[in-house]
């Protein structure tokens, strides 16, 4: 069967590439990308249509493509992005709710893919280390962007119930990363300069930007709804992505990174969201087994892979200490079995058995 | 004058030792050892002079032994013997000088630089002695691995698991740190180590006091250092609120105590420690010492009994004392958001200092392990299973620690 299927939010890097990614995939016939502005940038096979999913008129284009799957992938993470929070909750929110209005009444829609983030999950010293899909979180979002998702997840799974012959994939994915992706998190490892949060360390999981189109694909053409975290193998702890970037850090306060942020963000200089300041303090991993089993996806970088992927086009630092300590290396070149490296723990255990 | 008695300090005036008749050793031997230009004068003088009394003609054995070094040296080498060996010799030397200066010891401070008396040699073999007292017999290797760990350091090269434990670092300075805690200053004795299963899941459960948790510390360090495994401690969420203290318990390998947490674990086959008593039992007053408070509401039983790990009881006897709980500021403690602000005999007292823990000897017993794979599958839903579970646990380590507490000589012994 083949697939006529609906993308918005195309106007933007990330939902332009999909598009372009999907139209490419032999089982989709033919590919209608939505949004309010035109995209900047190859399109490929995609067909553009100019349309507001805050208004009505989305039923029509539904309707009249006879549109079979539709990806939600119009979910703002930036107030700057969109002109303004009031602006950025309108287009999340109220977009989302029309589209599903729309989809709701269009008879030839089987199929509905939306792309969540894990930033629903929240971030808070309760949290368990690794969050399943059921887990709620700790400490319900009060404001921003997080709070959006979970309003669109809520309506999401309201839809999920009035239409249930609809397969209704919902794809909570972690930090997209790439080389060409620009997002808070990007930006704020890109700053010349990364003020981390003094006294904490937080753990990352990264997304590389090819694995959120595979699993987006993955989820259009394969039958598998339900909802899913989505993200690399392991964990990267945030001293240690800094470190790989061979970037200079500035640990300031909790309280003094929060009044930065703010006056970062008034001034338009810097993206440090509160959820993000949150996220960089006490970290969040998902829980990836039911990625594995349930959808059947399996992501091509880990997330040490994906973050070095983003590092690789970044200016190195001038990788000084890095460079003595290769020199020293050199002059005492290390012997093969390796006595007290993590190597020697099995042994240690086993030894007295 | 005539009658005033001479006394000697020292060694009563034995000659050699700085009389005042001849240099002492140790000034013989610091003019000896006076670096390179004192050293040729004299031994070319005596030789000269030794020259002089066998064969009498000056100008013959010089130049048949050293013809290119002595026409330079001889002029110099004359009046420096004439003033070494002769002190009580006449004036004409120092009228016979070539350069006019006066004549004056062969050492002096102006001769010697301060780091001629120490050649590259010396340090090389100076280095290579500390390394091997640092690193041991295999220091070279050694040093190696530290180069090479540090490099992975510096570059991000290393791996943690899923809760952010960071093995290396925990192996290298976290448990080289608490080692001589544990031997030197609490002279810890541990009991029955061998209930510790070799691999696989366990959940190590145990008394809590002390005020500040030196006693998970402790236990972690012993477990490593005994049974060659890492317990992975549940903390409680202030842990992971307060700066710097929670990227250590990250990095030590802790997780939060919470159920989904103690059971991903325990699945994982970690070991984990709990100490179920919590804020309870760690902050009691002293004159509650070694009565096990609540166990809390038996969560870590549910864990055990949904995974089927041997729940292995832990009793600590010697925590109680380093820090011994006297009183509470409850309104500032609030404050800062912490569940007591203690008042022990030297904390606030002694200032810093009041934070050194008091020497008391520890002892650990570990008892037989409790299995929890023998119950159905619903058992971990049973709440009265659970509870009689629980209180089989606390009897077991509260029985346990009146009998170590019997055994023990005195708190400090």
């Amino acid at each position: 069967m083949s697939r006529v299927v609906l993308v918005t939010g195309v106007s933007r890097d990330l939902g332009r590439r999909f598009a372009r990614t999907l139209a490419l995939d032999p089982t989709v016939s033919r590919v209608i990308g939505v949004d309010v502005t035109p995209p900047r940038g190859d399109f490929g096979d995609v067909s553009f249509v100019r349309a507001d999913i805050r208004n009505p008129v989305i039923a029509k284009v539904i309707a009249k493509e006879d549109v079979d799957t539709v990806v939600h992938m119009s979910v703002i993470s930036t107030p700057s992005g969109a002109g303004g929070r009031n602006s950025m909750k309108e287009l999340n929110v109220i977009g989302t709710m029309q589209l599903l209005a729309a989809c709701q009444r269009a008879e030839s829609v089987s199929r509905l893919v939306v792309k969540s983030t894990t930033t629903v999950y929240g971030a808070s010293n309760r949290d368990p280390a690794m969050f399943t899909e059921d887990m709620e979180p700790r400490r319900p979002p009060r404001a921003g962007y997080a709070k959006d998702v979970a309003e669109i997840e809520g309506y999401v799974r309201g839809f999920a119930r009035r239409r249930p012959d609809v397969g209704v994939t919902m794809l909570r994915c972690a930090n997209v990363i790439g080389p060409h992706v620009s997002s808070p998190m990007t930006s704020y490892f890109r700053s010349p300069v990364v003020p981390t949060v003094l006294g904490y360390d937080a753990r990352l999981q990264f997304l590389h930007e090819r694995d959120l189109f595979s699993a987006l694909s993955h989820a259009v053409t394969e039958d598998v709804a339900g909802t899913y975290n989505v993200a690399g193998d392991g964990i990267l702890m945030l001293s240690q992505a800094v470190r790989r970037l061979q970037r200079p850090t500035v640990p300031l306060p909790g309280l003094a990174l929060g009044r930065l942020s703010s006056t970062l963000r008034s001034t338009g200089i810097a993206d440090l969201s509160p959820e993000l300041l949150g996220m960089l303090t006490y970290g969040r991993g998902v829980d990836t087994t039911r990625m594995r089993e349930g959808l059947g996806f399996t992501p091509e970088f880990s997330t040490a892979e994906a973050f070095a992927d983003f590092a690789a086009l970044m200016p190195s630092g001038p990788r000084r200490s890095e460079r003595v300590l290769a020199g020293l290396g050199r002059v005492f070149p290390v012997p093969d079995p390796d006595p007290v490296g993590p190597r020697a723990v099995p042994a240690l255990g086993s030894d007295r058995g | 004058m005539g009658d005033a008695e001479i006394i000697p300090i020292g060694t009563r005036g034995r000659p050699g030792r700085g009389t005042g008749t001849a240099p002492s050793s140790a000034a013989r031997g610091l003019a000896g050892g006076a670096g390179g230009e004192p050293r040729p004068v004299r031994r070319k003088a005596d030789a000269a002079r030794r020259a002089d009394a066998a064969t009498g003609p000056v100008d013959e054995a010089p130049g048949a032994a050293d013809p290119a070094l002595e026409p330079v040296v001889q002029p110099a080498a004359e009046p420096a013997d004439e003033s070494l060996v002769e002190p009580s010799g006449t004036e004409t030397p120092a009228a016979t000088l070539p350069e006019g200066e006066s004549p004056r010891p062969a050492v002096t401070a102006r001769e010697r630089h301060p780091h001629a008396g120490i050649p590259a040699a010396d340090l090389l073999a100076a280095f290579q002695h500390a390394s091997r007292e640092l690193f041991g017999e295999q220091w070279e290797a050694q040093l190696a691995h530290f180069l090479a760990f540090l490099r992975r350091r510096v570059t991000g090269d290393y791996a943690v698991d899923e809760y952010g434990f960071d093995q290396e670092v925990t192996q290298r300075f976290f448990m080289a740190a608490l080692r001589p805690i544990a031997e030197k200053w609490f002279r810890i004795e541990v009991r029955g180590i061998e209930n510790i299963p070799a691999e696989g899941g366990a959940l190590v459960v145990s008394n809590h006091s002390g005020t500040l948790p030196i006693d998970g510390l402790m236990t972690m360090v012993s477990i490593h250092d005994r049974a060659g495994r890492f317990l992975r401690p549940l903390g409680a969420d202030l842990v992971f609120r307060m700066p710097v203290v929670s990227s250590l318990a990250r990095k030590s390998g802790a997780t939060l105590a919470c159920s989904e947490d103690a059971e991903r674990m325990l699945r994982g086959g970690e070991l984990v420690g709990v100490w179920p008593e919590g804020f309870k039992g760690i902050g009691k007053p002293y004159s509650q010492r070694y009565k096990l408070q609540r166990f809390g509401r038996g969560g870590f039983v549910s864990a055990a009994l949904r995974t089927g790990v041997p729940i292995v009881p832990l009793s600590v006897v010697g925590a109680e004392e380093i820090y011994p709980l006297i009183g509470n500021i409850p309104s500032l403690a609030r404050l800062l958001g912490v569940p007591y602000l203690p008042i022990t005999p030297l904390f606030p007292l002694l200032g810093p200092l009041g934070l050194v823990p008091l020497p008391s000897k520890w002892l650990l017993e570990f008892g037989e392990p409790i299995r929890t794979d023998e119950f159905d599958a619903g058992a971990a839903d049973d709440p009265m299973l659970v509870f009689d579970v629980t209180d089989q646990v606390r009897e077991t380590i509260q029985q346990t620690l009146y009998t170590l507490l019997m055994e023990r000589e005195s708190v400090f012994r």
